[in-house]
């Protein structure tokens, strides 16, 4: 027979099944947009699947305004911030996303402690500990709890970083993996113990645990790190979605939540490839790149060019290739590249973009950029498909760059990069460097790229650097 | 200690394995360097010279004494004789090829080191004398064929006539190859090249000459990893003989610059195709020395055919132009000389742990260190420069075996919980797992330019939380509503927000 109860179930697996495609849909240019469809589609069955229940369940006036409200208030802040974002604040607003599901899996959580166990003579209470599931519910609390509060705070903490409201410079702790090691024994003790004994100051200390714990895993990773630190906290939102869906006994949360989390660690996964890090270290937060040893080293003289000779070397380059990096996303100048981009081409200049994987502070953030921009995504090449044309490259505009094209990683084993793949752009045969002054980069290695014969210092904002270029081809 | 530098022993000899330049760089390396009276001779570099720089000139005895003796060609039995035992011989040895040699310089207790052995990589470049006489030779070749050709190789259209351009066809794309054909390019004439390694086309055409295309799928293999070429294979020999004989009738000038370390060299111009080429034209031997690649060549010398083609077997290319050489020749010493004097004190030592080091020394004190281990070098150069900076050991695949290990011990972690999970649990678990491997495959092959929005549609979609929250909104206790109610307005917040930046995003992505 046709129920609302059998009807949700029905429309749980189809929702499953439609982010399933969304998932498969984002992986292509061609089927991404489809795929969003399909996700919006699958949550919008989920939602009303879900309405549904709970009016059929009887709800109060009350709480249903609420819900409608909260929904109606959640989709206009949502949307509305979904539209003002700046592109280069996209990893920004994907952390701060990320640390409201953590926190909404954590409240779920103590709604689930306060429905259960806070009654222990309450009909569900009761009918739990008829199926002997009892424990296992209190278990599942507690886990719920304890990943989505290491989600919140581990989110905040890259929001403020990324957003520079908090220094991004990795937090040295003494023995930090001590500590993180610590607060998971303490959580495995607290969990059997709760599991025992489910008292409210047990949830409350597992809480403030997986909260600190939260921090110091994200505040102990440099700022450079933090593409993969984001893309990780994606799969830790996941897990944590994961685990209200066991607590909740929900079919499609648990899907759902597998889904996004083990989608999230493949992701990061590709990401700590590309970075040369092993994926374990990441996931146990305590990779920051260790201070590098003091750098006293004689790299010689680098050499300034202005933007006439520059807009001269590329007016007369036959093939150039563009390599961005964050600071073309702080500077803004995506426009004016892509402006470049396509004045190059007019004269028949071969121009092509090289993206490093961890280009920016977000995972595939450069191509958002260059997209935003319009340039077409045909000629943006990633890392293996433009490191081998290097060599034959007559200029390298190096723009916002630093670390992902540092000789350094490929030729110096004592270098706390080493063996980072990096864009070989000093194969080539003009190496143009956009540049705010010599500072170091992220990591914090001097860069022997800018001491180069054939490299070329151009300083000075790059927007406004880029748009000189312009203006002397003209 | 002493190096000496002895006068060439080998008649016609022209090269000196140190000029007045590169003495002076071994002296600063802390070296006392003795020249043999007349050593430089033929390669401008008179006794007045060195000692004019500062170098001492000695009797054949004095320099033959010495610690170290540096010479270009590999010693004679008589010159072995008259090393002292403990001494270091660094020469061109040929030790692949010389086993009679190796057994002399074994018996006289000396060690050995052949600047032919140097490992073809990156680092070791700057002391490869093969690459830099390859270089010499190879221009030279071209200069030859040009004296011998009776025309000029650069097309003009004269009041007397439309002169038409030579056409040179080079075999071998190797340094020697590459050399002649930018000489040859450089003087006007059409270059045409080809080489079995199909990767060195571009840098075939980086000098200015056309690579010739042979489309057969038969050639794929041939990169070896040492950074030569291999001899090819029957069926690939068949295939590319129309074409060099297509390529020679066609062409008025052939450099052939094949050789195969070890093995005499590949006949790959026929006598009917030199039969059939024009009178008039000229073949340079490159390969001379080991037998040649055309069917006629003489090493050393120069024969014309019946039908007027010239060949040349000339196996001193690179000693023609003596100056030169010699000074890239002792260029290459002083770079082996500062490997091996890492302290700059004038004592030469040897690290077996380099595999430079390693592989050009062929003979020990008296012990024979011949053949080396094989040092893997792609002829391909970014490979070759990762092969020397990255010393970390690669990381081995795990074998079949223990992966089937580590899968049977999580298969049987998981049979464990799932078997011992109470029954509500179990429907949970499965799904739970499913979905794990479905995320995994899912997303296998994300396009890079889609990290970002595929992230931001996951966030979107883990907003999916909200049913929770939506779930227990209805509760009657107030604490669980509002709690809930903030959860579910997060939740919301994510859902919507994560959409429509996605959508947003995905709008910009656009081809040319």
């Amino acid at each position: 027979m046709l129920s609302i109860e059998s009807a949700s179930t029905a429309a749980f697996v189809v929702a499953g099944l439609l982010f399933i495609l969304a998932l498969a849909g984002l992986s292509k240019h061609e089927t991404a947009r489809v795929g969003n469809s399909f996700g919006i589609l699958g949550m919008a069955i989920a939602l009303l699947a879900t309405i549904a229940v709970a009016v059929d369940g009887g709800i109060d006036a009350l709480p249903l305004v609420l819900l409608i409200a909260t929904v109606l208030i959640g989709a206009a802040i949502g949307l509305w911030r979904a539209r003002v974002v700046e592109m280069t604040g996209m990893p920004e607003l994907i952390a701060l996303l990320h640390s409201f599901v953590g926190l909404a899996a954590v409240l779920v959580g103590w709604n689930g402690y306060l429905h259960i166990e806070h009654h222990p003579h309450g009909a569900d209470t009761a009918a739990l500990e008829a199926a002997d599931l009892l424990g296992v519910h209190s278990a599942e609390v507690f886990i719920g709890v304890f990943i989505g509060a290491v989600t919140f705070t581990g989110s905040i903490v890259a929001f403020l970083k990324l957003s520079a409201r908090m220094k991004s410079s990795p937090l040295m702790l003494p023995g930090k993996n001590i500590l993180n090691l610590g607060a998971l024994v303490v959580f495995a003790a607290l969990t059997v113990w709760f599991v025992i004994d489910p008292t409210v100051w047990l949830l409350v200390a597992v809480t403030a645990i997986a909260l600190l714990l939260g921090w110091h895993l994200v505040a102990s990773i440099g700022g450079g790190d933090m593409p993969v630190v984001v893309s990780m906290l994606n799969s830790y939102s996941g897990w944590a979605a994961a685990a209200s869906g066991f607590l909740l006994g929900n079919d499609l949360l648990i899907i759902t939540g597998a889904l996004v989390g083990s989608s999230g660690a493949y992701l990061s996964y590709i990401m700590c490839k590309a970075m040369n890090r092993s994926f374990i270290s990441v996931i146990a937060g305590g990779f920051g790149i260790e201070a590098g040893p003091a750098d006293d080293k004689d790299y010689g003289e680098h050499k300034e060019i202005k933007a006439d000779e520059a807009a001269e070397l590329l007016a007369d380059a036959k093939s150039v290739v563009i390599t961005p990096g964050y600071g073309m996303a702080v500077a803004q100048a995506q426009y004016p590249v892509a402006d470049l981009t396509a004045k190059l081409r007019a004269k028949g200049v071969d121009v092509r973009f090289g993206i490093h994987p961890v280009a920016g502070r977000l995972p595939g953030h450069m191509n958002v950029l260059l997209a935003e921009a319009k340039v077409p995504y045909d000629i943006v090449l990633e890392l293996d498909e433009i490191n081998g044309d290097l060599a034959a490259t007559d200029v390298v505009l190096v723009i916002g760059a630093n670390d992902t094209v540092n000789p350094a990683a490929a030729e110096d084993p004592s270098s706390p990069i080493a063996g980072m793949p990096v864009l070989e752009v000093w194969n080539a045969h003009d190496v143009i460097v956009f540049k705010r002054s010599m500072a170091a980069g992220y990591a914090g290695v001097q860069n022997p790229l800018f001491f180069r014969d054939n490299t070329k210092m151009l300083f000075g904002d790059a927007k406004d650097r880029v748009e000189d270029i312009l203006r002397a081809l003209d | 200690m002493l190096i000496g530098i002895p006068r060439e022993s080998k008649p016609g000899e022209t090269l000196v394995a140190a000029t007045a330049k590169t003495a002076t760089q071994l002296t600063n390396l802390g070296y006392d360097v003795i020249v043999e009276s007349g050593a430089g001779a033929h390669a401008d570099q008179a006794d007045a010279a060195f000692v004019e720089a500062g170098v001492r000139v000695g009797t054949t005895e004095e320099v033959w004494a010495a610690d170290v003796v540096v010479k270009v060609n590999a010693p004679t039995d008589d010159e072995i004789g008259r090393l002292r035992r403990g001494a270091t011989i660094v020469s061109m040895m040929a030790p692949a090829r010389s086993p009679e040699l190796i057994e002399r310089l074994q018996a006289a207790g000396v060690t050995a080191l052949a600047m032919d052995a140097v490992p073809r990589i990156s680092r070791a470049q700057s002391m490869d004398v093969l690459s830099s006489m390859a270089n010499v030779a190879g221009y030279r070749a071209v200069i030859e064929a040009a004296h011998e050709f009776g025309r000029m190789f650069t097309g003009q259209v004269t009041a007397a006539g439309k002169i038409p351009p030579a056409r040179v066809f080079v075999v071998g794309a190797g340094v020697a190859g590459l050399a002649a054909t930018g000489a040859a390019s450089a003087m006007g004439a059409i270059v045409r090249a080809f080489d079995v390694r199909p990767e060195v086309a571009e840098q075939v055409e980086s000098m200015g000459a056309q690579f010739v295309e042979l489309d057969s799928s038969a050639f794929e293999d041939a990169k070896s990893s040492d950074g030569y070429a291999k001899e090819m294979t029957p069926e690939q020999e068949a295939a590319t003989a129309a074409m060099y004989d297509e390529e020679a009738r066609a062409a008025d000038i052939v450099v052939t610059t094949a050789l195969i370390p070890g093995r005499p060299a590949p006949k790959l111009i026929t006598a009917e195709t030199i039969a059939g080429m024009r009178p008039g034209s000229v073949i340079v031997d490159m390969a001379a020395a080991n037998g040649g690649n055309a069917a006629l060549t003489q090493a050393d010398q120069r024969i014309v055919t019946d039908n007027g083609v010239t060949i040349l077997g000339y196996t001193d290319l690179a000693g023609r132009l003596a100056a030169q050489t010699s000074q890239l020749y002792g260029t290459n010493v002083v770079n082996l000389l500062k490997l091996l004097t890492p302290e700059k004190d004038g004592v030469l030592t040897l690290d077996f742990d380099d595999v430079v080091q390693r592989g050009l020394t062929v003979v020990r004190d008296g012990e024979s260190t011949w053949p080396p281990p094989a040092v893997q070098v792609s002829a391909a150069p970014q490979a070759s420069a990762k092969a020397v900076v990255t010393h970390k050991e690669p990381k081995v695949p795990m074998s079949a075996g223990k992966r089937l290990g580590v899968v049977a011990a999580a298969a049987a972690a998981l049979f464990g919980l799932i078997s011992l999970a109470p029954e509500g649990l179990q429907q949970h678990l499965t799904v739970f797992a499913l979905a794990i491997v479905v995320g995994f495959y899912v997303i296998g092959h994300v396009h890079h330019a889609l990290h970002t929005p595929l992230m931001s549609v996951t966030n979107a979609i883990s907003g999916i939380i909200v049913v929770g929250a939506l779930l227990q909104i209805g509760d009657d206790s107030t604490p669980i509503m509002v709690l809930a109610a903030v959860a579910t307005l997060l939740a919301s917040i994510n859902i919507f927000g994560g959409f429509a930046v996605t959508r947003r995003m995905l709008g910009m992505f656009s081809r040319s």
